[in-house]
């Protein structure tokens, strides 16, 4: 199971937790997993999600391995200037 | 509109073109004469762009009219080099990075040009003085200041 | 995988400093920008524009327009294609309005005619009418209840019942428990700031030629930060496919985040289809300001508690920001960078954006973090005044490093903030002695930084030379640092090689030149493309020799055999292969298509001494300077040239520019001479310190550097001119009227 940490917004959606474990692979399976498991999350990640892991921020990227014991963080889609 | 019918002088070559009585020098340059080094940033003075020189008189060429080039002398970027020698300005900004985007490179060289013309051995205040009627957005001025001082000793030392 | 480990090396040309190829194109006039191109039969296009703040469009009428001698069309916002996309409606609706004008200088018709001053005529005889609405223009006034609300509909499911209507999202990053913190501070400082909206203030104006013919082919010609984007906007409205649009950029006269999307494009595409002839549209410096994209203006409160030896307990922030008429997601932005540059156990941000009658916001370097690292580093700065701290000692005391837990959750990597403290601490500018009236500001700055889609072709010459193809516009440099990382890569003089950004069709996708990703993303896929052209030259330098492949490396620009067959044959240099191409199976190419992550961090910190005149409130900055990671500086020209312009930027931001709406919702200060950007007798030198400390991300360890110099100034100006007049100035600019105020109070 990977642990995902959520941004505080997103608590409401994903039943008042911050912390949330999925079973996936990679960053599309995660992606997938946190959509079935909590539908709330589903509009955020439509408009676009990025996933750190281990401190590396992957804007895309759905087939990043996700080693066991990494860290997981979700965060907006990015644009900038 | 009834059009008006200009001689003038452009980078020493003779030029002739019509144009509206409201039409600016520098619309004329770009537009009829093809000369588009000159660039409008603003239209309204403030940006320095479309420096030029009239009778050897530094202008913002977009608050000139077109018809006041008759007979007179007109200096653009499109002369500053001498055939295929860069003017020790051109090679000072090349050499110093003192450009980016470079769309206000023409109308700065035009106009730190005509500073060295009257005034060789500028201080660097003097230098940011004169040069405060041309915006920059990407450098700071800091290397363009840099440049300027670096041809002007070479243009003293020639 | 994307990712790319860096690997210490010794550079050979990576470092230097050659001239740009573009350089004697743009001291000499020749170089091509967008308003410069012409074509045969070409028809010139001017735009409507709206002259209310918000106002329903009851009907426009273009029937007398139309009359007119020499008018060959007339467009309105009826004409586009309607987009599902919410992104795409907004973008479409910027550029011409459907229903409501939004904001002042909402375009709302448009004209294509056989001159500038048919146009301009034509546009006088197009008649709209209005039903003028109530208007709001300022952030809080927007999040009051019973606002005017300026669009409908567009409240996201993550804000909290309640609020007013022109709230359109809600965001909330951070950890730890911040009242606990706030218990254990001996200090706690709350203040409110407000930031104005500013403008990119690139020099160049939006130009465009437009070029559709019956076939349904289309060649659009514009200044752009990406015109793969433009071509996917442009295609979406015009309801074409992508491959009947070539985008071709032209060379562009600044963009700093403000040329990321399309405000006349689709429109000359429009005006061109309708009238069957090429259509040029180019703003006026008017339009620029009252159309396209500023920032996003700001209000904001923080809080942050701190011990009597400069411990920060815990921070938190309320972040309220206004992208304009339309839903923006430069909120997220900022709450997650207004703390970065802190190793914090508790820390939250609570951001909103809200909707206002001003244009719709486009980037602008580091997009909404300025903002909210300006009203945390002003807060850090007076905590350090009350309990006696020396301030870089505080942040150092706090500062975010390997393995701290930032801001906004991950747990950094390799980061550059420590370093640059330091180095800022050494340098002789902190305490060098400052003069009776004069003050000493800092600040930290943080950008994330990105990657993103990239592709770049390197073709081999057969005279020993090479060519790059890339598809991103240079905006500050990158054609010299690709070809420097080639050049590095390949082992060929940097003289050898030509870089040019090609057209839409030429490559694939490319990302918008945006997020300080090109000299990372692009040099990345360069060093990959130069690798694959490479290993393509061993190969036919092992047919040669008819040796194994793998018995070949690559060195100093040459094969040479290795391993057993070491010695065996003089080395083959790629002058040497590339001439017997066509004989060894052909011409040789490299190229390499990725979506690149691992972009890595970038800090800053800025110093800056200021003097302020009490009798006319204006603050003379007398000496600025720049210390940033860069990860490696490719061309350190170039870099030093990315911190100097956003320092100087920030400055203008700082003291002088400000988006004035009056009471009417109309812009006041629409042109240069009332939105002052920062001239050169402004300024002094800027000095800059540029720190390497390796992006593990990429395999020369290059960081982006563009976005992060406009963070820091902002605070470090506002903390010296506060310290200068002993008042805390908590509004942006600092123009010298608030100054006056703000002296005014204090005596």
């Amino acid at each position: 199971m990977v642990k995902v940490q959520l941004w505080g917004s997103l608590r409401s959606a994903a039943d008042g937790r911050t912390e949330v474990e999925v079973e996936a692979k990679n960053f599309r399976q995660l992606l997938d997993g946190l959509r079935a498991a909590h539908p709330g999350l589903a509009p955020q990640i439509e408009r676009g999600v990025s996933m750190s892991l281990n401190g590396v921020i992957y804007r895309e990227a759905w087939f990043t391995e996700i080693p066991p014991d990494a860290e997981v963080v979700l965060m907006p889609y990015m644009t900038g200037g | 509109m009834k059009k008006l019918h200009v001689s003038t002088t452009v980078n020493g070559d003779p030029a002739e073109f019509v144009c509206t009585p409201d039409e600016s020098l520098l619309d004329a340059l770009r537009n009829r004469l093809g000369l588009t080094g000159a660039k409008e940033g603003c239209g309204t003075g403030d940006c320095g762009a479309c420096s030029v020189t009239v009778n050897g008189r530094l202008v913002c060429s977009c608050l000139v009219l077109a018809a006041e080039a008759e007979g007179a002398e007109i200096a653009t970027i499109e002369g500053m080099a001498e055939q295929d020698r860069l003017h020790p300005l051109q090679r000072a900004f090349i050499d110093h990075a003192a450009l980016q985007c470079g769309v206000c490179t023409p109308g700065i060289l035009v106009a730190a040009k005509s500073l060295l013309a009257k005034n060789p051995e500028p201080t660097d205040e003097e230098v940011r003085y004169w040069l405060a009627g041309n915006l920059c957005r990407c450098t700071g001025y800091d290397k363009i200041i840099r440049a300027v001082q670096s041809a002007a000793a070479e243009m003293r030392g020639a | 995988m994307a990712f790319d480990e860096y690997q210490k090396r010794e550079f050979k040309q990576v470092g230097t400093r050659p001239n740009r190829p573009d350089g004697v194109d743009k001291v000499t006039g020749r170089a091509m920008y967008g308003a410069d191109m012409t074509l045969p039969g070409m028809l010139i296009g001017r735009i409507l524009r709206s002259p209310h703040a918000h106002a329903k469009i009851k009907s426009i009428d273009a029937s007398a327009a139309l009359a007119l001698k020499g008018v060959k069309a007339v467009v309105t916002g009826d004409d586009f294609a309607r987009p599902e996309d919410d992104f795409l409606r907004d973008v479409q609706e910027n550029c011409m309005a459907r229903g409501k004008a939004l904001y002042d200088g909402h375009a709302v018709a448009a004209v294509a005619a056989i001159d500038a001053a048919t146009a301009k005529a034509a546009l006088k005889l197009i008649k709209v009418e209005y039903e003028i609405l109530p208007h709001v223009t300022d952030v809080d006034a927007a999040m009051k209840a019973g606002a005017p609300i300026v669009q409908e509909g567009r409240t996201l499911e993550n804000v909290p019942a309640g609020m007013s209507g022109n709230v359109t999202s809600h965001s909330e990053f951070g950890h730890g428990d911040p009242a606990a913190g706030f218990a254990k501070a001996d200090k706690v400082v709350e203040r409110s700031f407000k930031t104005a909206a500013t403008h990119q203030g690139y020099i160049e104006p939006h130009a465009a030629v437009a070029s559709v013919t019956t076939d349904g082919k289309a060649d659009l010609w514009c200044c752009t930060q990406g015109h793969f984007f433009v071509r996917t906007l442009c295609a979406g409205m015009m309801g074409m496919e992508a491959s009947q649009l070539r985008v071709t950029p032209s060379e562009i006269g600044g963009g700093f985040g403000g040329k990321t999307t399309v405000f006349i494009e689709p429109v000359a595409l429009m005006l061109s289809r309708k009238a069957g002839r090429p259509v040029k549209v180019v703003m006026t410096r008017d339009e620029v300001f009252r159309a396209t994209g500023p920032t996003v203006s700001t209000s904001i409160d923080v809080k942050i508690g701190m011990t009597k030896d400069g411990r920060i307990t815990a921070g938190e922030a309320y972040l309220r920001y206004s992208g304009g008429a339309f839903p923006c997601g430069t909120i997220d932005m900022g709450g997650q960078a207004a703390f970065a540059a802190y190793d914090l156990e508790h820390v939250r941000t609570y951001g909103w954006n809200v909707l206002t009658n001003r244009p719709k916001e486009a980037a602008y370097r580091a997009p909404g973090a300025p903002q909210a690292i300006y009203a945390v580093e002003s807060v850090v700065d007076e905590l350090c005044l009350a309990l006696k701290l020396d301030p870089l000692d505080v942040r150092l005391k706090n500062a975010a490093k390997k393995g701290t837990k930032s801001s906004y959750g991950p747990t950094f990597p390799d980061i550059g903030l420590v370093a640059t403290l330091e180095a800022a601490k050494k340098h002789p500018h902190y305490t060098a002695p400052l003069a009776e009236g004069q003050a000493r500001g800092l600040s930290c700055g943080f950008w994330f930084n990105f990657g993103g889609n990239t592709c770049v072709s390197l073709n081999v010459n057969t005279d020993g030379t090479v060519g790059i193809t890339e598809g991103n516009p240079d905006i500050g440099g990158s054609r010299a640092s690709v070809s420097l990382m080639a050049a590095e890569e390949l082992g060929i003089p940097y003289e050898q090689i030509r870089t040019i950004v090609a057209d839409t069709n030429s490559l694939g996708y490319n990302d918008v030149t945006d997020g300080s990703r090109v000299t990372f993303a692009v040099g990345l896929a360069t060093i990959k493309a130069a690798r694959d052209a490479v290993r393509k030259m061993c190969l036919r330098a092992a047919k040669i020799w008819d040796i194994d492949e793998e018995a070949v490396e690559w060195k100093d620009g040459a094969a040479v055999p290795a391993g057993p067959n070491a010695g065996r044959f003089p080395p083959m240099t790629l002058a040497e292969i590339a001439a017997d191409s066509f004989a060894t199976g052909g011409p040789i190419a490299g190229h390499h298509e990725v979506n690149v992550d691992g972009a890595g961090v970038s800090f800053g910190v800025h110093l800056v001494d200021v003097e302020v005149d009490r009798d006319t409130g204006a603050t003379k900055v007398l000496r600025y300077t720049i210390f940033q990671d860069a990860g490696k500086a490719v061309h350190p020209d170039y870099v030093e040239g990315q911190m100097q312009g956003g320092a100087v930027q920030g400055i203008g931001w700082a003291l002088n520019e400000e988006y004035i709406y009056g009471r009417d919702g109309r812009l006041q200060n629409a042109g240069f001479l009332d939105y002052r950007i920062p001239v050169a007798s402004d300024l002094p030198p800027i000095e800059t310190v540029i720190l390497e400390i390796p992006n593990p991300g990429h395999p020369y360890g290059v960081r982006g550097v563009g976005e992060t110099p406009i963070v820091p100034p902002l605070a470090a100006i506002s903390n010296a001119v506060s310290r200068a007049i002993g008042t805390r100035m908590c509004e942006l600019p600092m123009s010298p009227p608030r100054i006056l105020k703000a002296i005014g109070t204090t005596a």
